[in-house]
C-alpha cells in the first residue's frame, strides 16, 4: 500500500508533462529535418524555404500589421459563417428529430441538397454575390450546415427510448424531457458533427479566399504566389494548420467540460 | 437513558432493539397515512397487440399493502399486465380500479434495467422520481433520505457509470421510493444481478415494503424469490390467472426452509406442466 503510494507520488507529477510533450515530438522532428534539408541545399529554397525563413517572413508581416489583419479577417469569416450555418443546421436537426411532420417536410430535400458538393457552387456564388463578404459567408455556412444537421438529427433519433419512457413515467413535461433526457443524450453525436463542421469550415474558407477575396489568409497566399514569395505561401499554410488545430482543441475542451459524465471522459 | 442501557443484561439488548424498531415502523406507517398502500381491483382485463391476444380476461383483487408476486412463462403477458396497471399501455377492454383517486406519483414502476440518466449524478437521478415536486424546496433533502434508505448515501455525487449493477438498481429503487408511492410494480428488477446481490436486494425490497406499506407487485422468473418475498403468488397462463397461491409463512423467512421449498416445488410443477401441455399441441 505504502509502496504503491510512494511510487505514484513520485511519478504522478512527472507523467502528465511527458504525456503532453509526446504529440509534439513528430512535428518538431519534421521541422528539424526540414531545416537541415534546406541548410544543406538538399532542397532548393525556390521549392521550399527553410523554417527559419518562414519564421522571418512571418515576423516581418507581423510587424507591418498585415498578418494580424488577414488572420483576423479569416477568423471573422470563419466564425460568422460557422455560427449562421451551424445554428440553422442545429435548428433543422432539432426540428426534424423531434417532429415527424417537420422531418417528412424537409428531410428528403435536405438529403438531396447534401449530395451537391458545396464547393461546386463557387461559380454560381460569385455570380450572385461577387467577391463580396457574403459570398464567403454563404459558402462556409452551407459547408457547415450539413454535418451539424445530420449529427444533431442522428443524436436525437438514437436517444435511448427506455430513458424517454422513464422520463414520461416520472411526469416530465415536453420541455423537461428535452432538457434532461433528449438533449444530453444527443450531445455526444452533436459534438461529432461540430468537429466535422470545423474541418469543413477551414477547408471552405481556404478555397473561397483563394479564388475570390481581397483580404484574408487565402488572399495573402495568392498575392504572395504572384510575387513569388514562397516563404509567405508556406507561412499561410502553416497558419491554417495551426488555426485548425486550435479549433479542434477548443471543441475537445468543450466536449470534456460537457460530457464529463461519459465513461470515455472519466480517465482516473 | 445511557445509564439504563449500560446496565442492561447483554442478551436482552437485541430483543429490545428489534421490538423498538417494530414499534417505530408501526408509528411511521401510522403517521404517514399517504404512504400506505392502495387496494386495486381488476375486472376482465384484456389486451391485444394486433391479432396477438395477450391478456384474455384477468380478474384480480389486491388488498391494500399486499405483496403479490406474479410468475408465468416468458411471453405470457406479465410485463404487459404491469404496464397496464402503471398506465403505460391502454387496455383493450376491462377495467383497473384503485381504492382511491391516484395521483401520478402514487404508482411507480421499477424495470429490469435501472434506466438512470447517465449524465445526471446519482442524487439528481433520485430527484427525477419526485415528479412534479422536483422544483420544491425540500426536493434534495427527500432525495437524500431515499438514498440513505437504500444504503447509498455516500454515492450521491457519483456518475451512474461508475456504479455496479446492484448499486444502479438501488438508485433506481430510491428514485421509485422518493415520491412515497402507494403502489409499486417491479418488473424483474433483480433479473440481471448475481445471486448474492440478488439476495441482499430481496431483503432490501422486503424491508422497504414493510417500512412503507405500499402495495407491491413483483414480476419474477425466480419462483424461489416469489415465495421468499410475497404473501401471494399468482401464476399467469393463457392470458388468465391460472393459480393463486397464498404464502402464509412468518417473516423473516428462512431461505431454503422446508415450507418454502415445498411451495416452490408446487408452483414450479404447475409451471412446467403448463409448458408441457402447450409443447404437445
Ligand atoms: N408493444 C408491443 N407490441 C406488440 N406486441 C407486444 C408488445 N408488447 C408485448 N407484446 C407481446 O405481448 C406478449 C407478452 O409480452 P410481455 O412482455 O408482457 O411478456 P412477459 O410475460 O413479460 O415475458 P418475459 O417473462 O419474457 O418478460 C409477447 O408475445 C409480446 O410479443
Ligand atoms: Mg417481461
Amino acid at each position: 500500500m505504502s509502496l504503491i503510494d510512494s511510487v505514484s507520488r513520485v511519478t504522478a507529477p512527472k507523467l502528465p508533462r511527458v504525456d503532453g510533450l509526446i504529440p509534439w515530438i513528430v512535428p518538431l522532428a519534421i521541422i528539424l529535418i526540414w531545416q537541415l534539408a534546406c541548410v544543406t541545399g538538399f532542397v532548393p529554397s525556390r521549392v521550399l524555404p527553410a523554417p527559419t525563413d518562414v519564421a522571418l517572413a512571418g515576423w516581418k508581416l507581423l510587424l507591418s500589421g498585415e498578418l494580424i489583419k488577414n488572420i483576423w479577417v479569416s477568423f471573422w469569416r470563419a466564425s460568422i459563417g460557422f455560427l449562421i450555418g451551424g445554428s440553422i443546421g442545429f435548428a433543422f436537426g432539432l426540428a426534424n428529430g423531434l417532429s415527424k411532420l417537420s422531418s417528412q417536410l424537409t428531410d428528403t430535400t435536405l438529403q438531396m441538397v447534401r449530395n451537391i458538393p458545396h464547393l461546386a457552387l463557387i461559380p454560381l456564388v460569385i455570380l450572385w454575390f461577387g467577391i463580396d463578404e457574403s459570398a464567403k459567408l454563404f459558402l462556409v455556412a452551407l459547408g457547415v450546415f450539413f454535418p451539424i444537421y445530420l449529427n444533431t438529427l442522428h443524436g436525437i433519433r438514437t436517444v435511448d427510448p427506455q430513458l424517454i419512457e422513464m422520463g414520461r413515467i416520472y411526469g416530465m413535461t415536453d420541455g423537461e424531457l428535452f432538457r434532461r433526457v433528449i438533449f444530453p443524450g444527443a450531445l455526444p453525436s452533436i459534438f461529432v458533427g461540430l468537429r466535422f463542421a470545423l474541418g469543413i469550415m477551414w477547408l471552405t474558407l481556404i478555397v473561397a479566399e483563394t479564388i475570390a477575396a481581397s483580404s484574408g489568409l487565402g488572399y495573402m497566399a495568392m498575392q504572395a504566389r504572384e510575387f513569388m514569395l514562397i516563404d509567405v505561401v508556406v507561412l499561410s499554410i502553416l497558419i491554417y494548420a495551426l488555426l485548425g488545430k486550435l479549433a479542434d482543441s477548443a471543441s475537445r475542451a468543450l466536449e470534456r467540460l460537457t460530457l464529463s459524465w461519459h465513461p470515455a471522459f472519466q480517465k482516473q | 437513558m445511557q445509564q439504563a442501557l449500560r446496565f442492561q443484561p447483554v442478551d436482552a439488548d437485541p430483543v429490545d432493539r428489534s421490538e423498538f424498531i417494530e414499534q417505530a415502523r408501526q408509528l411511521r406507517r401510522g403517521s404517514e397515512g399517504a404512504a400506505r398502500g392502495l387496494s386495486l381491483t381488476i375486472r376482465d382485463l384484456r389486451k391485444s397487440f394486433g391479432d396477438n391476444e395477450v391478456l384474455r380476461g384477468i380478474d384480480l383483487h389486491i388488498p391494500a399493502g399486499q405483496f403479490v408476486a406474479i410468475v408465468g412463462r416468458s411471453g405470457c403477458g406479465k410485463s404487459t399486465l404491469l404496464r397496464l396497471i402503471a398506465g403505460l399501455e391502454k387496455a383493450t377492454a376491462g377495467s383497473i380500479a384503485f381504492s382511491e383517486e391516484v395521483r401520478a406519483q402514487d404508482v411507480r414502476v421499477m424495470f429490469q434495467e435501472p434506466r438512470l440518466l447517465p449524465w445526471a449524478r446519482v442524487l439528481s437521478n433520485v430527484e427525477v422520481g419526485l415528479g412534479r415536486d422536483r422544483a420544491s424546496a425540500d426536493a434534495q433533502a427527500r432525495a437524500e433520505r431515499a438514498l440513505l434508505e437504500v444504503g447509498l448515501g455516500d454515492k450521491r455525487g457519483q456518475w451512474p457509470s461508475v456504479l455496479s449493477g446492484g448499486q444502479k438498481q438501488r438508485v433506481a429503487l430510491a428514485r421509485a421510493l422518493v415520491s412515497r408511492p402507494r403502489v409499486l410494480a417491479f418488473d424483474e428488477p433483480l433479473g440481471a444481478l448475481d445471486a448474492l446481490t440478488r439476495i441482499s436486494m430481496q431483503q432490501m425490497l422486503e424491508r422497504v415494503w414493510r417500512d412503507q406499506g405500499f402495495t407491491a407487485m413483483l414480476v419474477t422468473h425466480d419462483v424461489a424469490e416469489a415465495v421468499a418475498l410475497a404473501e401471494r403468488v399468482l401464476v399467469i397462463e393463457d392470458g388468465r390467472i391460472a393459480e393463486d397461491f397464498a404464502v402464509d409463512l412468518p417473516r423473516p423467512r428462512r431461505r431454503g426452509s422446508a415450507e418454502l421449498a415445498a411451495l416452490e416445488g408446487t408452483i414450479l410443477k404447475h409451471l412446467l406442466e403448463g409448458s408441457e401441455e402447450t409443447s404437445d399441441l
